[in-house]
């Protein structure tokens, strides 16, 4: 009788959570309520947990506390000194922690009750689950990977890579319907498992950096997903339904960026971009106009209208502390100053939005590609901050380029353009950007937070 | 082999179809500013799988169904472990992912010197 008072309770934590956690998630449309909405989550996910440590099956708990001290531990430090530059990192860890939780639930749940005492339903979900959580660790270890730099960052390919990922794939999914047919079959379970495993560090290899939105986005999803077959699994709505918006919300996410690319998200899985074209048409030519510092600080502080576009340069140059000062500089003369944001700009989604905002750029000069795209004809001064692909203008112009049809933000319609650049070298998907021989564009060669300091001095200055 | 009551199974899925069919609601208004704290936020939310790891890493030792088939001891005991791994990854997925949405959406400030309506 008090065990079903107890279930009672339990499952009224997770109804508790599970409208928490929508409401938080409606908190993020907008920046005022966004972070109300985050304390609302976080008090269902408090209950929740809180709840489950009264389920009847819990016997002991000395694994249960070390499991959360520790990882509040290691969550909690993450939390504190991960620097905004490395969020994309931080995130394909975490999509790696979710889906290996989900993996190795499933796998502990087969080695209690085996696969013969399941139901055929709760078999197909838990094979979902192991599969998909297994991918998912691999693949979003090696994104981490690349985006720290310890694994290649180019896409790495091979004859008969395809038919090899093809059989990968073929072999998993195999094992998986053979467990279904064949409940007892626990040998081709952890065959499963295994070629999961695999499987996920292939699918990401041949992946280049510039891809990273629509991969994160993906590998977002996935793990989301077994998240919910692992509520399947359970039988345990609050892990549907969280599982269930965490994939939604990385599907709609990535379909953003494929868009934003104008790319199919097969194309971006199997495609290897960034490696495969070598010479795509003539490719631009002419000469590079270099400008100078004082020259460049002269243009802005006399322009009376200025637009900022970033890209992962900032982020790998740590230089949005230096464009902040460089715009206050400029606004203190009364120049308008706005950021124009591509939706791919960075290595995850609203990756530039994040770095501009720990720079205390307030939110409202942040804008979005649509927004800023016909501003452009009436700036003085557009500002190429380590980007090169969303300002390339053969997207728009030359259809035999392999970017044809991205969107970009048109920064070759303002009346003058500085791009800040490294050295004279081609950008990370190794293409040609004709961006730099138009006579509209001056090019300011160094390193980006360097050169942003000084004109922010010399601004001051003149 | 056991038969899922199809009464709970059914009731499963229209969670999920309902969940799916609000999450696409719920987050296509999410704006790409804040694309960044969503994906953190989600990943956070979805550490809930952690209740399955507690019941996992909690259970008890007697395992019913490998003492009545005469099985070891060690069997519940990887799960435990592999419970335990588990608590310890989705912790690290819940705590460091609502303390980072947080410390993210605490960077996103309005413009404080009110000059002109900046929106």
């Amino acid at each position: 009788m008090e065990q079903v008072g107890v279930n009672y309770f339990l499952e009224f934590t997770y109804l508790i959570a599970s409208v928490l956690f929508i409401l938080g998630l409606k908190g993020l449309s907008h920046p005022e309520s966004a972070r109300r909405g985050m304390f609302m989550a976080e008090a269902g996910m408090a209950a929740a947990v809180f709840g489950t440590l009264f389920h009847h099956d819990i016997h002991v708990y000395e694994w249960i506390i070390l499991g959360l001290v520790a990882g509040s531990i290691i969550g909690a430090l993450m939390a504190i000194w991960v620097p905004m530059t490395a969020m994309p990192q931080r995130t394909a860890l975490s999509h790696a922690f979710g889906a290996i939780a989900a993996a190795l639930v499933g796998i502990a749940e087969y080695t209690l009750h085996g696969g013969a005492t399941m139901p055929g339903f709760t078999r197909g979900a838990l094979g979902f689950e192991v599969m998909l959580g297994a991918l998912t660790t691999t693949g979003s270890l090696i994104a981490a990977g690349k985006l720290q730099g310890v694994v290649r960052g180019t896409p790495v390919q091979f004859k008969g890579q395809q038919v090899l990922n093809l059989v990968l794939f073929g072999s998993m999914v195999g094992c998986f319907i053979y467990t279904i047919i064949h409940p007892e079959a626990s040998l081709f379970f952890y065959a499963m498992a295994g070629l999961g495993f695999l499987f996920g560090v292939m699918l990401v290899i041949p992946i280049g950096s510039a891809d990273m939105p629509v991969v994160m986005s993906l590998l977002n999803s996935y793990a989301g997903l077994a998240a919910a077959a692992t509520g399947f699994v359970l039988g345990n709505n609050v892990l549907i339904i969280a599982g269930t918006l965490d994939g939604f919300s990385g599907l709609i996410l990535s379909i953003l960026m494929c868009k934003a690319m104008n790319r199919s998200i097969t194309n971006v899985l199997f495609g290897g971009f960034g490696a495969v074209h070598h010479e795509a048409g003539p490719g631009a030519t002419g000469e590079m106009r270099e400008i100078s510092l004082d020259d460049a600080a002269v243009r802005l502080a006399y322009a009376s209208k200025v637009v900022f576009v970033p890209g992962y340069g900032l982020a790998t140059a740590q230089a949005q502390h230096a464009v902040r000062d460089l715009a206050s500089a400029l606004e203190e003369r009364g120049v308008t100053v706005k950021y124009g944001i591509h939706p791919v700009a960075g290595r995850m989604p609203g990756h530039m939005n994040v770095l501009l905002a720990e720079a205390n750029v307030p939110y409202g000069d942040l804008y979005e590609m649509e927004q800023i795209n016909p501003e452009f004809p009436t700036t003085d001064v557009a500002v190429v901050v380590g980007a090169n692909d969303v300002v390339n203008p053969d997207a728009r112009d030359n259809p035999d380029s392999p970017i044809a049809g991205m969107p970009i933000l048109e920064v070759d319609k303002a009346k003058s353009v500085i791009v800040l650049k490294r050295g004279q070298g081609r950008g990370f998907s190794g293409l040609e950007n004709p961006l730099f021989f138009k006579p509209v564009t001056s090019m300011l060669y160094g390193d980006a937070k360097s050169s942003l300091a000084q004109l922010a001095q010399e601004v001051k200055n003149v | 082999m056991q038969s899922i009551n199809p009464a709970v199974l059914i009731a499963s899925l229209y969670v999920f179809a309902l969940a799916a069919f609000l999450g696409y609601q719920v987050i296509s208004r999410v704006p790409p500013l804040l694309h960044t704290p969503l994906m953190s936020a989600t990943n956070a939310i979805s550490g809930i799988s952690l209740i399955g790891s507690l019941v996992i890493a909690g259970m008890n030792k007697v395992d019913f169904h490998a003492l009545a088939s005469g099985g070891t001891a060690a069997k519940p005991s990887v799960a435990t472990l592999l419970g335990f791994v588990a608590v310890t990854t989705a912790t690290i997925n819940v705590v460091g992912g609502f303390g980072i949405t947080d410390r993210m959406l605490k960077m996103f400030q309005q413009r404080k010197n009110v000059k002109g309506g900046s929106k």
